[in-house]
């Protein structure tokens, strides 16, 4: 038997239970897994941010109830869950916009170095949290 | 690895092409633009932002028309992301079909009710 065709082992996939939690991601990691999860999360909240364009533009009665749900709340909803939802998306898509740009920027420049993958992740983090951060305080009325 | 080219393709693959990468670029730089220019409308804007001034945004026919494209670029995005993701996590076929399936009503039903709100405006 040649070296070749003697069994090898095989790596299966990694358990999400017993490998993941110790599992510890570098920051391209997070952005990635971060760029997926924020998609998803708008793809499941897409009727939410229809509802918003629509009753935000459609007359001045729908705009009123529109700022209402997120004053008072709408219907047994209070207004700050409201906010937190609106929150929610704000961060994804900060994210998902960074996140796409840094790959826009990759795949245009082939800057694929490990150094830049890093501080290019790093970079990400940072500006889509900090403005959400920034945001949250203006939807909670801080300033 | 089992084989899924030629006569063995799956039937809910991606089509083994460069074709949906590129278009889910395209879109992305035709939704952060007009994300831009949206953002712009609003910092430019003099005073609180009510009724009027929002809705005046997109009230303009160039605006509608850009907004439009912006749906469908949104909607063509969202689907190659979230059929990426059905494909990464789920193999059983019957099941990864069916998800194909509910993600594009799912995705055309919204993208239907966008452009529905933005032309009656």
């Amino acid at each position: 038997m040649t070296e070749a065709a003697r069994k090898r082992p095989e790596f299966r996939n990694i358990n999400a239970l017993s490998d993941l939690p110790s599992y510890r991601l570098p920051a391209a990691g997070w952005v990635s897994i971060l760029h997926r999860v924020s998609g998803a999360l708008m793809f499941l909240l897409m009727p939410f941010i229809i509802w918003m364009f629509d009753s935000s533009i459609t007359s001045e009665i729908s705009f009123a109830k529109f700022a209402a749900a997120f004053n008072v709340g709408l219907g047994f909803i209070p207004g700050w869950f409201m906010k937190l939802v609106a929150l929610a998306i704000i961060w994804a898509y900060l994210h998902h916009s960074i996140a796409g740009i840094r790959h826009l920027y990759m795949d245009t420049f082939h800057a694929v170095t490990k150094e830049f993958g890093k501080s290019s992740a790093v970079v990400t983090l940072v500006l889509s949290l900090g403005l959400t951060v920034v945001l949250a305080a203006k939807l909670f009325g801080l300033y | 690895m089992s084989v899924n080219h030629g006569s063995k393709r799956i039937t809910t693959g991606a089509h083994y092409g460069l074709r949906d990468w590129l278009a889910q670029r395209i879109t992305a730089t035709l939704m952060a633009s007009f994300t831009l220019l949206v953002l712009v409308q609003v910092i430019f804007t003099s005073g609180p932002i009510g009724y009027e001034e929002w809705a005046g945004i997109f009230a303009a026919q160039w605006m509608k028309v850009l907004t439009f494209v912006t749906i469908l670029s949104l909607l063509y995005h969202a689907w190659i992301g979230i059929r990426d993701i059905w494909m990464d996590y789920i193999k059983p076929l019957g099941l990864r079909l069916f998800l194909h399936v509910a993600s594009l009503i799912w995705l055309i039903g919204c993208a239907g009710w966008a452009v529905q709100a933005l032309w009656l405006l």
